[in-house]
């Protein structure tokens, strides 16, 4: 029997989808951090040269590359939300951007403390640290204009533009300490295997799904509260038991 | 050189704001949710229909 995706495209469907995966989601991400810090701080050795501050990598890391994949994630929904005007796709990009911008907020400044023992400073104005800062701006001025803006469809397709633009700027953070010379170093993973130590990147890995799984958790739910707010005057809305509560009736 | 100061500035302020941001989409869930019960349409009202812009 063939499932009918575009079913989900409409928000009365995916309203109830989105709360019954948000647990699932929100239990993982609490199992993976348990596991993912384990190996971090009772398994993963001490670092030769950097001793226990190269710990910050099991947040840094994870948070740095969410804040990125988020990004494009976003301008994704938005593009969709600008070419075919779906509601639903709107909504999701404006779910993504707070998250995205906590993220990129959690990669600076744990960043800066892992920089201040290791490279002697809390920040330097190089390419990768300038391109990441650059992602936060245009985080917040997403969520910004979007708030600037009154009509959500007229929202929705402004911050669709201006995310779709800033897409340049994640290639230039994930190859800036390529094209450029950084204080920050490159990459220690990558497709074609890694440099850490297997504990530490077991540790990082297991990290990263647990930044991963809370992520789709926390967007999902901000999700629902903006499928409340925006489709607040629909029927179907009405009879969603939280609403019923919230009026007084019966749960 | 252990430098635990950093790791918990680190952990300890990543652990907060994620607490602030599940606080936070709590909050604006139950406020939509109070929201829509306030704006909600007329019993009686076609399924899928919306009264605002109508």
């Amino acid at each position: 029997m063939a499932f009918n995706w575009f079913k989900l495209s409409s928000p009365a469907s995916f309203y109830p989808v989105a709360g019954a995966l948000i647990p699932w989601f929100a239990i993982g991400a609490a199992i993976l951090a348990a596991i993912g810090l384990w190996l971090g701080f009772g398994v993963a050795p001490t670092d030769f040269q950097q001793g226990e501050v190269y710990r910050i990598i099991f947040i840094h890391v994870p948070s740095a590359w969410l804040s990125m994949f988020l990004y494009v994630v976003m301008a994704f929904w938005g593009a969709l939300a600008l070419g075919f005007g779906t509601r639903l796709s709107g909504m999701m990009a404006q779910a993504i951007a707070p998250t995205g911008a906590l993220m990129t907020f959690i990669a600076l400044w744990t960043g800066s403390l892992w920089g201040r023992p290791t490279w002697g400073t809390y920040w330097a104005w190089d390419a990768r640290m300038t391109s990441e800062l650059i992602l936060l701006f245009l985080y917040l001025g997403i969520i910004a204009l979007r708030q600037a803006i009154g009509d959500p469809r007229r929202a929705d397709r402004a911050c669709a533009v201006l995310s779709i633009v800033g897409v340049v700027n994640i290639p230039i953070i994930y190859f800036s300490v390529k094209w450029w010379n950084t204080l920050h170093q490159g990459a220690s993973v990558k497709l074609t295997g890694s440099s850490m130590e297997t504990t530490m990147l077991a540790g990082m890995l297991v990290m990263s799904f647990a930044f991963w799984f809370y992520s789709i958790a926390a967007v999902l739910a901000r999700l629902r509260a903006i499928v409340l707010e925006r489709e607040r005057d629909a029927a179907w809305v009405a009879g969603l038991p939280e609403v019923r509560a919230a009026a007084g009736g019966p749960g | 050189m252990n430098h635990w100061h950093f790791i918990l500035g680190a952990y300890g302020v990543t652990l907060l704001v994620v607490v602030v941001e599940v606080l936070a989409v709590r909050a604006r869930r139950r406020a939509a949710a109070r929201t829509a019960a306030a704006s909600a349409p007329a019993p009686g009202a076609r399924p899928g229909t919306s009264v605002r812009g109508a």
